[in-house]
């Protein structure tokens, strides 16, 4: 007896044709590459869109600022300075929309600038991180043995400590804070995050078949780790990123609280004022909410992108 | 279990001691050292030198830093520079009321935070659910100093409704036991000084809970879900057991492993969070003592401070690991 | 003989917001008499496991929806109240699942998994039910059982564990059991002796089994009657004997095929089903219907693109197919 395969095959008709085609396609586009299915569940995502046009916002007026703002920075007005007492603080006038700060400037303008000043010490902070951590965690994922051991002794070490207090230990030694002692001190914070998330990453890659099937290919160990281990290891520290801008706005703001913030009073930044302005909080509770409103929101966005970030590029979530 | 708690127990030690060192080694590294940065604006190579000699550091540092651990292992951290005061006496005294704040925020953050965190789980993408994440969310992005202030201008300065500083009122006459200023009054009977402790511990309590109660409801939620929808869930529902029990006894237990653990992370926030909200509520615990020797550059105490706040932390996290071994029967053999 | 459980025309669609329904049971009838054990076989994706749980009523409420009916004693379930219906769970009908391992709760000790069962349904009390349960574990040849009681899942062996949520399931001398898959997360000579222990136990307490599986090799050890799903609907059944001597449908008679054979003529061509599920045409499309299995069909006709076939009876079959395999070809 002959199998029936094949000779009892009739032609497929056109109708099943086309139905298969659908198909096709439909399984092609099940099988899309991860980025641009986790840009996709991005988009559907409300979470995302939020988090997306708050950040989007913010980092459009930070760059518009100089043209926004009405003035700078820095100018004291003599006609804001004539109606400004230690208890009362000039309210919104001509020219002024939010009327005067503590110190005679105008509130709008700053507001405005502070933005920048904002997104550079979160940006900064993050980079530097960002840099630093990844760069420990890397070699210690790529190199194993006792460069991995003490690396993440180091990194375990500073892990133990509560992450502000050691930003305020870092900021609170130095001989006068600046905006670049705030941002170093922010920064250090997340690099053990950084370097054990990456050196997690990058283990479970070298365990991985890709890597594996490289190796016995013979390609050089630095191709590997650059080509194959690396980028696949950034989802994780991609999220992460997202939402250290949070946090570091959050613990900037926390140290020019505890008075180890920028020391320049001429520039505006959200954490700063907000901190300034705790002083005139029954005076004229304006100059501490506008700033901390922004905060709120600012980090609000970053952590929603963050988090949705997280959810689409989990491919747990693919289905 | 004993092993195990002796081997995470000595575990501690090259901790603490890599961490003497970096802060030790970050000290000096400073241009001009801290002499320098005490000075500030007023440092002059004289005025400096003359510090250094008084401070002990003029010495190779590598001598300076043996000194310091023999000291510090005899719980010796030096006097502080503003008061003079050994700053183990100034720990000592300022301990009892940051640990207070600290339980009563923790209580408030647990014992609020798991069960929001399983109604919202339980009632999944309705209202309720999307209002507590929402809530979640915009907790965490508050600055910890900015609710305190919003909460003791509306509450204290408005309301009038709570004491707007300190830990207890000034006319209360309260003999002090242990330092915690509720269970002092409640071991010597004096109640109204213990309901006036508790009455000035609510502000700051809740300030300082905020991101640990975001923090815990979020998690219970995630973990709730995940046993909720767990193969072994399925076999209780199989069995028809009473919804009760399916709760308590399947969906909760399991669901609270994670938890467990994102509680012993948060004491690390905690203790952070109490230097900020201290600042704010007048306290005078650990937070205003870093606080003040941050603003004076009094490094002594700071690192002995830092020290603390980083073994307090890793002893709590032991604590945990200890609980999630209790908890879960598969950590036991490891 | 009255059935003892009917269901009739069950539907399960997942509903998605913003997403067309996915139809998982797309109207499937059957039932099961009393003591009979009967086999519910397909691939994985082609809806045996989400009848079974429609069955139990244990698919989450969000998500899906359910038609049809599904009755007991002549009773509907899927009329009944929760509390009702979790009266009868563990009762009157219990199931046993794939994977015995993520099935029992990790953090409790496996007597409590059982006597749990015990208190709720047989009213029995702490000391009785732990001395019911210790024999429990004994019949279903769990050594040891009393020590054992205290054991936590993880301490047990994967065939040790499938043991305990057999004697779970069989607690309380249910009507009807379901068996998910039982045996496909074990080892293969524990597969054996599992099944063993099912149709012993079955047989000497006079209840009723549902086999689900993908594996024919199951079906031909132990299931009276057998019904073959492809893409949520029956496409065949038979008696077991009869199936296995002339399948009718091409499915069928490919999963036969793929089947290696001792008795075979040395050098013989395993018959593998070309593609995957991924490949099936909708029963039903706006321009018409089609049967699911077309694409990977050798016996295709331009009909089985265009017409949805029936299903037919023929004797105690049934057969939805519009070009079968003839009887003598199957018979091969």
């Amino acid at each position: 007896m002959t199998s029936p395969r094949g000779s009892l095959r009739p032609r497929p008709p056109t109708l099943l044709d086309r139905r298969r085609r659908r198909v096709d396609e439909l399984a092609e586009a099940s099988g899309r590459s991860l980025t641009a299915d986790a840009f996709q569940r991005l988009r559907r995502n409300p979470v995302a869109i939020v988090g997306a046009v708050i950040v989007g916002l913010f980092v459009l007026v930070s760059i518009l600022a100089p043209w926004i703002a009405p003035h700078d920075a820095a100018t004291a007005f003599p006609e804001l300075q004539r109606t400004l007492r230690p208890d009362s603080i000039p309210g919104a006038q001509p020219g002024f929309p939010l009327g005067s700060d503590q110190n005679g400037r105008d509130f709008f303008s700053r507001m405005i600038l502070a933005s920048r000043q904002t997104l550079l010490v979160g940006v900064f902070a993050t980079l530097i991180g960002l840099v630093f951590g990844v760069l420990i965690g890397a070699l210690a994922g790529a190199f194993g043995g006792w460069v991995d051991t003490v690396l993440m002794r180091v990194t375990d070490v500073l892990l133990s400590i509560p992450s502000l207090l050691l930003a305020i230990s870092i900021a609170a030694l130095t001989a006068k804070p600046s905006q670049t002692t705030v941002i170093i001190a922010v920064a250090l914070v997340s690099v053990p995050v950084f370097a054990r998330l990456l050196r997690g990453a990058m283990l479970a890659q070298r365990e991985s078949d890709h890597v594996l099937a490289a190796t016995s290919l013979g390609v050089k160990r630095r191709a590997i780790v650059l080509r194959h281990m690396l980028p696949n290891a950034m989802g994780p520290v991609i999220v992460q990123a997202t939402l250290t801008l949070a946090t570091s706005i959050l613990d900037a703001a926390a140290l020019s609280f505890l008075g180890l913030g920028d020391g320049d009073p001429a520039r505006a930044e959200w954490g700063l004022m907000l901190a300034n302005a705790q002083a005139y909080l029954d005076v004229r509770p304006a100059l501490a909410f506008w700033p901390a409103i922004a905060i709120i929101l600012v980090a609000l966005g970053f952590t929603l992108l963050g988090e949705a970030l997280r959810e689409a590029l989990d491919p747990k979530g693919r289905r | 279990m004993l092993r195990f708690i002796v081997r995470r127990l000595i575990q501690v030690v090259p901790t603490l001691l890599l961490l003497s060192l970096l802060l030790f080694a970050w000290l000096r590294s400073l241009p001009g050292g801290p002499a320098a940065a005490l000075l500030g604006d007023k440092a002059t190579p004289e005025k400096i030198a003359q510090l250094n000699t008084v401070l002990g550091l003029d010495q190779p540092v590598p001598v300076q830093y043996v000194r310091f651990l023999g000291r510090a292992v005899t719980g010796d951290f030096g006097n502080s520079l503003i008061t003079g005061e050994p700053v183990t006496t100034e720990i000592a005294r300022a301990l009892p009321a940051t640990i207070e704040l600290s339980i009563a925020a923790l209580l408030l953050a647990v014992l609020l935070g798991i069960p929001l965190g399983y109604v919202a789980a339980r009632y999944r993408g309705r209202p309720l659910d999307t209002t507590t994440v929402i809530a979640t969310l915009v907790g965490v992005a508050v600055p910890v100093f900015f609710l305190g202030y919003l909460l003791k201008q509306f509450f204290a300065v408005d309301l009038g409704w709570f004491p707007p500083s300190g830990r207890q009122a000034v006319g209360i006459d309260a003999t002090h036991v242990t330092g915690f200023a509720v269970l002092d009054g409640l071991l010597t009977r004096e109640f109204d000084a213990s309901w006036d402790a508790l009455v000035h511990l609510v502000l700051p309590a809740i300030a300082l809970a905020t991101i640990p109660l975001a923090v815990i409801v979020r998690i219970t939620r995630a973990s709730v879900l995940d046993v909720m929808g767990s193969d072994f869930v399925r076999t209780a529902n199989s069995k028809g057991l009473a919804p009760r029990i399916v709760r308590e006894r399947h969906v909760l237990r399991n669901a609270l492993l994670p938890v467990s653990t994102t509680i012993g992370l948060q004491t690390g926030l905690l203790l952070a969070g109490a230097v900020l909200t201290e600042k704010v509520f007048v306290w005078g615990g650990l937070g205003t003592l870093l606080a003040q020797a941050i603003e004076r550059r009094d490094y002594p105490r700071l690192q002995a401070v830092v020290l603390l706040g980083a073994l307090v932390y890793v002893i709590v996290n032991l604590l945990v690991d200890l609980s999630y071994a209790i908890i879960d029967p598969r950590v036991r053999v490891r | 003989m009255t059935a003892l459980l009917e269901v009739e025309d069950l539907r399960v669609a997942f509903t998605r917001r913003g997403e067309p329904d996915t139809v998982a049971v797309d109207g499937v009838s059957f039932d099961v008499k009393p003591g009979e054990i009967v086999g519910l076989v397909g691939e994985s994706g082609c809806g045996k496991s989400v009848t079974s749980l429609a069955v139990m009523r244990l698919l989450p409420e969000r998500g899906n929806r359910v038609t049809g009916s599904i009755r007991m004693d002549g009773e509907d379930l899927l009329a009944l109240s929760d509390s009702a219906m979790r009266e009868r769970r563990g009762r009157d009908l219990s199931m046993i699942f794939q994977d015995p391992l993520s099935s029992l709760n990790p953090v409790i000790p496996v007597g409590l998994q059982v006597t749990e069962v015990l208190t709720r349904h047989r009213g029995m009390k702490k000391h009785a039910a732990r001395r019911e349960a210790a024999e429990l574990l004994d019949r279903v040849g769990i050594p040891d059982p009393t020590r054992r009681l205290d054991s936590y899942p993880h301490q047990m062996s994967g065939g040790m564990r499938q043991r305990a949520l057999i004697a779970i399931a069989l607690a309380c001398t249910p009507r009807l059991l379901i068996a998910d898959e039982p045996t496909t997360a074990l080892d293969v000579t524990i597969q054996a002796q599992i099944l063993d222990l099912l149709e012993q136990l079955v047989a000497e307490t006079g209840t009723a089994l549902v086999m689900i599986t993908h594996d024919l090799g199951v079906v031909a050890g132990l299931c009276d009657r057998v019904n073959v799903l492809y893409a949520g609907r029956i496409v065949e059944r038979a008696d077991r004997h009869e199936l296995f001597r002339a399948p009718r449908h091409p499915y069928t008679h490919g999963l036969l095929g793929s089947i290696p054979r001792l008795d075979g003529p040395p050098g013989e061509e395993l018959a593998a089903i070309r593609g995957s599920v991924n490949d099936n045409l909708p029963w039903a499309a706006p321009e018409g219907g089609a049967c699911a299995f077309t694409p990977r069909c050798p016996r295709a006709l331009d009909v089985c693109g265009e017409v949805t076939p029936l299903a037919e009876r023929a004797g105690t079959r049934l057969l939805r197919c519009h070009n079968p395999v003839p009887v003598a070809e199957g018979a091969a």
